[in-house]
């Protein structure tokens, strides 16, 4: 079924790993309770998709390697947002004194 | 099966290894400075995958800036915030995990068949190989162009929001004269406005 390609690992491959640590980062997303550990789940699942864009990109793109550049620019983007994401968790931490999730119900209708 | 195609099959079973194994980890541990520096690790794993598909200059990115400065930051998030608490049990917890670990998944089924069935365009045009570093640089600067600039203006705007954001109080008086200093509009006075009542 995994029909293989110029190299030994086959293209299906990449996309199984990708998506098993996209799983693996939506159910961190979820379950997590400490804010902290929600933006690291956050970066699993972009690793995950750039993944999925290096792997295409590698084997179907051939000379114009778009993948690679929208990956260049999924990593600059996630830079931003971790930077953003913990400063906002320094000043919710500072007027709430906790990090659990539960108890950021701020928005909450 | 050559030694090269043996070696390539060999260093992807093992990255992947550490990839998925480091995420569980990252996810399920308790300590959250274990979490973080697994975190590490997946994301050297990551690029070492990426070093497998001839991207070199996306490996080196991946190094710097996802090892180099966001893992520390998150290190430096956790010591600032890493307060002993025990968490306030909920009702239903249990349930809870067991419901989105069903849904995860279910959407793990779904991408896993969508991956199998697919009749992806294999082989496609043969890989450009060592030459993707000086590609990337044309692209960037030829039809990319805008995104790139438009990425210096995303980092700008992002480092500002954080300073703004993670400034602990404001100057009252100005230090070198002692005037009063006007930054009404950009932080109010230090009291707290988010205090939680019901907690002493």
């Amino acid at each position: 079924m995994l029909e293989s390609s110029t190299g030994a690992i086959p293209l299906q491959a990449y996309l199984l790993l990708a998506s098993i640590l996209f799983c693996i980062g939506v159910w961190g997303l979820i379950n997590s309770r400490n804010a902290v550990r929600v933006l690291m789940s956050i970066e699993l699942m972009l690793n995950a998709v750039n993944i999925n864009l290096m792997a295409f990109s590698s084997y179907l793109d051939g000379d114009l390697i778009r993948g690679q550049v929208f990956t260049v620019f999924v990593i600059t983007v996630a830079a931003a947002e971790a930077a953003v994401g913990l400063a906002i968790l320094l000043s919710l931490y500072r007027n709430r004194v906790t990090v659990d999730m539960e108890s950021f119900n701020l928005l909450r209708w | 099966m050559t030694i090269a195609t043996s070696t390539e099959l060999i260093c992807f079973l093992i990255l992947g290894t550490v990839v998925i194994l480091g995420a569980i980890g990252v996810v399920l541990l308790s300590n959250i400075v274990y979490s973080a520096f697994l975190l590490g690790g997946v994301f050297m794993a990551v690029a070492g995958i990426y070093l497998l598909l001839n991207a070199s200059f996306v490996a080196a990115a991946q190094v710097l800036v996802y090892v180099g400065a966001v893992n520390v930051l998150i290190l430096f998030a956790i010591m600032l915030v890493n307060k002993r608490e025990d968490l306030k049990p909920i009702e239903g917890l249990r349930l809870r995990k067991f419901l989105s670990g069903g849904v995860c998944f279910g959407l793990l089924a779904l991408l896993i068949r969508v991956d199998i069935s697919t009749p992806w365009a294999i082989p496609g045009p043969p890989a450009i190989g060592e030459k993707a570093t000086e590609r990337i640089g044309e692209h960037l600067f030829t039809d990319y162009l805008l995104p790139f600039e438009l990425a210096s203006v995303l980092l700008l705007m992002a480092m500002i929001g954080a300073i703004v954001l993670a400034r602990r109080d404001v100057l009252l008086t100005d230090v070198g004269t002692g005037d009063s200093v006007d930054q009404g509009l950009i932080e109010k006075t230090t009291n707290p406005l988010l205090v939680d009542k019901s907690t002493p």
